[in-house]
């Protein structure tokens, strides 16, 4: 147990040795040697990197209100992180719904109640899979790739350069994608919803013989505007945490403390997938708990 | 004194418990071209940084025509960012951009300039710039001192105040580095800007720069004119600068001597005179009309000029002369056991081989002729250099003007 102990302080000791920060934060000597200290050291680490990745999304959130709005660059996101998307986006939405109808047809039948399969499909499509789904497959696709282009325009003084130019890094790089993420992610996840519907009804009609007209009729009186607001708002809400934390992963590689350069960039694109994998995760929790 | 532009006062930085700035001062002042000079990795990038606002001082000041840039509020610090430009080491390019493109994005992003009147401009400075039919490339694309290049002319599109420059020669063969010295110097004389440069090419940088600071383990060892710095006889600065002098004996452009030899080749040749009464004489040669050559053939072509003339100079010369690379477009030649007279008989000699030669021959560019001019100096047992020099400058006589193209060539 004792020895747990000791390698879990020496872990932490040689994390926060690696840390740039720790003149900031931990410059006293004491601390170090303090299992307590480390931990409120760490704590505070912690709070440092969601501070200034909420800086990072308040500052990019504002800019695009300014003036010159930045279209064409919109543009050309909207067209990298939504059209390009379009097609990993309906072959994973048609085999979601497709799997939904398989399962949903085979637990319903043991109760008689196979006629909700439309219900069931699309509900669960509508509330939860498509827009959660729809975040993941972005995130793998777009968001890794801005991680990427961001981390190498930091370690490559691009970045700098901006700054020297007096062109805000935040507002050149960072609003563009936000803006166009919040405008593909809603359509991106209704296409998912669409294609998924359409998978459960290839299953559960063409497949397994419930009759088409009643799937389609369980999916209009099951669905209601609350739902779909709903499948948007989460959607919307995605949209933010996946490009503030995709774009400030790839923004902050500089102040990495377990890799530099090349590796820097590349785990910069690891922990931008993870962290907002996550974070999709558990604001879809919150939310439902607020939207239910 | 005139108040500096930009002034360190007792600038500290350190790195975690790396210090790279111990009580910095430094002036710059208006106008001038400052070199900072000093070994590598002594911290002559993050002194530029500072000045730009890229890295903050832990300690100390840094005044902006006196006043304290933080103290500045947010609006000022903008306002005072859109006078400078800065050329990084690594030129920093932004590679998923056009050339067009990076060069023209300060103008589109902090100007509400018109479309068309930015394409103008940008074509204009490429093609200055010797930069031609690159407009589409990328920049993984370029070589390397096209890049260099390149990330000067986005430096310049702004016409900016100052202009900050790291090291941007590193890497480019002599005509190219002495083609980007003659811009800087050319453009400082055009734009007016005030130019910072941190350089290691002594003794190149000594033609351009009015001012040279030398930075030494973190602090400025030595800040004054490049004649002062040549002639300080402080042991580290002597052995900084005639540590590069073993290494580089000749100017790689023209390989002749340097500007750091004027002084030693002068002494020897005044010991002769007073000992064995050996006359000698100085003639500078100037190619006049450097700038409108800089300006319609490009500077490339303008440094070509001085190589070639270079060459021709040198296959004319005795053994025991001495000439020396003494300005962008400057050679100073010493020719002992000669008098005025003798020397002017070797001006027209010189002139005569020029003449015929066409080894100067530059990019096409019709009408554009190659002027040089002389000045003639006889030196006495009371003469100083800077007297010798500044009264051959004031008897300047046109050697020869001469075609520098083959008419064939033009378009």
């Amino acid at each position: 147990m004792s020895l747990f102990f000791l390698k879990f302080k020496f872990k932490l000791l040689f994390f926060i040795n690696n840390s740039r920060v720790k003149d900031n934060i931990l410059n006293d000597p004491v601390i170090t040697k303090n299992p307590f200290a480390i931990l409120g050291g760490l704590v505070l680490l912690l709070l440092q990197r969601i501070g200034r990745t909420s800086i990072f999304f308040i500052k990019g959130f504002f800019s695009i209100f300014f003036p010159p709005l930045q279209f064409a660059k919109v543009l050309d996101q909207v067209y990298f992180i939504g059209t390009k998307s379009i097609f990993v986006i309906t072959l994973t939405g048609a085999f979601t719904g497709m799997v939904l109808g398989l399962q949903g047809y085979y637990t319903l039948v043991k109760f008689g109640s196979e006629g909700m399969l439309g219900a069931a499909v699309a509900l669960s499509l509508i509330r939860e899979m498509g827009p959660v789904l729809a975040a993941i497959m972005v995130i793998g696709r777009a968001g890794s790739a801005m991680a990427a282009e961001i981390g190498i325009m930091r370690i490559s003084e691009q970045i700098d350069a901006l700054e020297t130019m007096d062109i805000d890094p935040v507002r050149f790089l960072f609003s563009p994608r936000l803006v166009a993420a919040i405008i593909s992610f809603p359509i991106l996840t209704a296409l998912f919803d669409v294609i998924g519907i359409l998978g459960g009804y290839l299953t559960g009609s063409l497949l397994l013989g419930i009759n088409s007209g009643i799937y389609f009729a369980r999916v209009e009186s099951s669905v209601e505007m609350h739902d779909v607001s709903g499948g948007f708002i989460k959607a919307i809400v995605f949209a933010m945490v996946v490009v503030t934390i995709c774009c400030s992963q790839g923004y902050f590689t500089h102040t990495r403390t377990d890799g530099f350069g090349a590796k820097g960039v590349s785990l910069s694109t690891t922990s931008a997938v993870v962290i907002s994998c996550v974070l999709v995760l558990v604001t879809d929790y919150i939310l439902t708990s607020f939207l239910l | 004194m005139t108040q500096p532009l930009i002034q360190f006062k007792n600038v500290c930085k350190k790195f975690g418990r790396n210090v790279v700035l111990r009580n910095a001062n430094l002036s710059i002042y208006k106008g001038e071209i400052t070199t900072i000079i000093g070994k590598s990795g002594g911290g002559k990038s993050v002194l530029l940084k500072h000045i730009i606002g890229l890295m903050e001082p832990d300690s100390g000041q840094i005044l902006f025509n006196g006043r304290q840039v933080s103290e500045m509020n947010k609006k000022e610090r903008h306002k005072l960012k859109k006078k400078f430009s800065y050329m990084f080491q690594g030129t920093a390019l932004f590679d998923y951009m056009t050339v067009l493109d990076n060069i023209a994005l300060p103008l589109r992003e902090t100007t509400y300039m018109r479309e068309s009147k930015i394409l103008d401009r940008v074509h204009n400075m490429l093609a200055q710039l010797d930069l031609h039919e690159i407009d589409n490339k990328y920049p993984s694309q370029l070589s390397g001192g096209m890049k260099k290049r390149v990330a000067m002319a986005r430096a310049l599109i702004t016409e900016p105040q100052i202009v900050l420059f790291d090291e941007p020669t590193t890497g480019l063969d002599p005509i190219r580095k002495n083609a980007v010295h003659s811009m800087i110097s050319g453009y400082q004389k055009k734009f007016e800007y005030t130019g910072v440069l941190v350089s290691h090419e002594i003794p190149d940088i000594f033609y351009i720069s009015q001012r040279v600071a030398m930075l030494d383990n973190g602090t400025i060892l030595f800040e004054g004119t490049t004649d002062e710095l040549q002639r300080s006889a402080e042991p580290k600065i002597r052995q900084f600068i005639h540590g590069f002098d073993i290494n580089i004996k000749q100017d790689e452009l023209t390989g002749m001597g340097t500007k750091i030899d004027v002084d030693q080749s002068f002494m020897e040749s005044m010991d002769r005179l007073q000992e064995d009464k050996l006359v000698f004489s100085i003639i500078i040669f100037y190619v006049d009309n450097m700038d409108k050559i800089n300006e319609t053939a490009g500077h490339i072509a303008g440094q070509t000029v001085v190589k070639n003339f270079s060459i021709q100079l040198k296959e004319c010369l005795r053994f025991g002369d001495t000439c020396i690379r003494y300005g962008l477009n400057k050679v100073l030649l010493i020719l002992p056991g000669t008098n005025k007279v003798q020397a002017q008989g070797f001006c027209s000699k010189l002139a005569d081989k020029i003449k015929w030669h066409k080894h100067t021959e530059l990019m096409p560019c019709k009408g554009l002729h190659v002027s040089i001019s002389a000045g003639l100096a006889e030196a006495d047992k009371l003469s100083c250099f800077d007297h010798l020099l500044s009264s051959a400058e004031s008897q300047r006589i046109r050697l020869d003007e001469f075609c520098a193209i083959s008419e064939a060539e033009a378009p």
